[in-house]
């Protein structure tokens, strides 16, 4: 409990203490402390800005959907609007077609019978030739005649 | 001396209270004193061993583990000790910083220094009263006081250096005659009153480095004191020595706060007082 020379003893030791406190130890804190503030200040700031940026390519992009989908639309319903005008268009010239095949078949077939029936009459005149020459060669024998007559139907 | 095995209370008391003490005897040798009376007899010309060894080893705790982190500092993502460290740095800074509005880079890590070490200082308090006096008397060491800030020696020398520092401050912004001028212009503003205003104010000059340390040294006494006595308990029949443990822990719990406070008022009234030193009132 006495006073002595303890007095001095800590007044030095608290002296030099906080002489190395002040030298070694508070710089060296503070200014990482200091220099680690700044960089999460910055590190905010560019948060903030990158978060700044991401909306408005948020929105760059909403937009740029919004478009390619009408174009996407657009080009759908073209592509719609020219196939059923190629249907209908096949349609017409199949058509076309079909009508011109059956007319030229037509005019196959009637020339065909016209030939035919030219052959026919050619071959009628000839057989009328000869079926009278058979008859004016029995001349009266009816048997005869009547056995002309059945070759000749036999004939025709 | 009674017998050291079976001291009375008194006795046990006087022993806890008593520094380890080298000297000079009254017959003019140097030594060890082995009594409270030896002590006293020394006079100024004594100086406490085991406050001064305390003090200083809880203070390089202090300056290693602070210097730890110092050196290993990174402004990257702090480690454990780091940040540890910079959360009372921070504290003390925000303090400091609140209180005192000049330029001077000695104050904030003066204020750390002393609210770490007196708090250090303060939490040997705590170490229950008899473990390391008994483990020095098994060691030959008669007395050993682990608390520095319950000697007065301790505490006012941390005082009186703030109070040097308040002067040289004070004269280094005012000037020697502003000092002066405030000592003795203040609080009434006559040239008939200036005798007046010196005793005034001188008082309340000298009353900072007093207030400052006898207010560390009466909380911490008092607070030693009372575990002393609950550590007489001890001795006293089971019951009391029951009762006795219930009373250490609630003492204790109290006292974590007591030697927090103190040591955080230590360094902001140091703080304060450097701040009015700086500061050049207006007349």
């Amino acid at each position: 409990m006495n006073i002595g020379l303890t007095l001095f003893g800590q007044s030095l030791v608290f002296l030099i203490f906080v002489a190395f406190c002040m030298k070694y130890i508070w710089p060296a804190l503070k200014s990482a402390m200091s220099e680690r503030q700044r960089t999460i200040a910055q590190g905010l700031v560019a948060a903030a800005e990158a978060e700044r940026k991401l909306g408005e390519a948020e929105s760059g992009a909403a937009e740029e959907r919004a478009k390619a989908r009408a174009e996407a639309a657009q080009i759908v319903d073209q592509a719609r609007q020219q196939a059923s005008q190629m249907i209908e268009d096949a349609k017409s010239s199949a058509r076309l077609e079909g009508a011109r095949l059956l007319e030229a078949a037509q005019a196959e077939i009637d020339q065909e019978v016209n030939r035919a029936r030219e052959s026919l009459r050619r071959q009628v005149a000839t057989l009328a030739v000869a079926g009278a020459e058979r008859v004016l060669e029995e001349r009266i024998d009816p048997s005869a005649h009547a056995r002309l007559l059945e070759r000749l139907a036999a004939e025709l | 001396m009674a017998s050291a095995d079976h001291p009375t209370s008194a006795e046990y008391i006087k022993h806890h209270l008593t520094n380890l003490t080298y000297g000079q005897h009254p017959d003019g040798s140097w030594g060890f004193a082995h009594s409270a009376e030896q002590a006293a007899e020394m006079g100024f010309m004594s100086i406490h061993v085991d406050s001064m060894a305390w003090s200083i080893g809880l203070g390089l705790v202090f300056l290693a583990v602070f210097r730890r982190a110092a050196s290993r500092a990174t402004a990257g993502v702090p480690g454990g000790l780091q940040n540890f460290v910079e959360v009372i740095v921070e504290f003390i800074d925000d303090t400091t910083a609140s209180i005192f509005n000049h330029k001077n880079d000695l104050i904030a890590p003066l204020a750390l220094t002393i609210f770490v070490w007196v708090f250090l200082m303060n939490l040997m308090d705590l170490v229950p009263v008899d473990w390391v006096p008994e483990l020095a008397k098994l060691a030959g060491i008669e007395y050993m006081k682990i608390v520095p800030s319950t000697d007065p020696n301790i505490t006012m020398a941390m005082a009186l250096s703030v109070f040097a520092l308040i002067i040289y401050y004070s004269i280094k912004c005012k000037g020697v005659g502003g000092f002066l001028a405030e000592l003795s212009l203040h609080p009434f503003p006559s040239k008939l009153m200036i005798p007046i205003n010196f005793v005034l104010e001188f008082v309340t000059l000298i009353a900072k480095p007093l207030s400052l340390g006898l207010r560390l040294f009466g909380n911490l006494y008092a607070g030693e004191m009372i575990f002393i006595l609950i550590a007489l308990m001890f001795s006293s029949g089971l019951l009391i020595a029951m009762a006795g443990g219930v009373l250490h822990f609630a003492w204790a719990a109290f006292h974590l706060m007591v030697i927090t406070l103190q040591a955080f008022i230590f360094a902001v009234l140091t703080v304060v007082y450097l701040a009015q030193a700086h500061d050049a009132e207006e007349h």
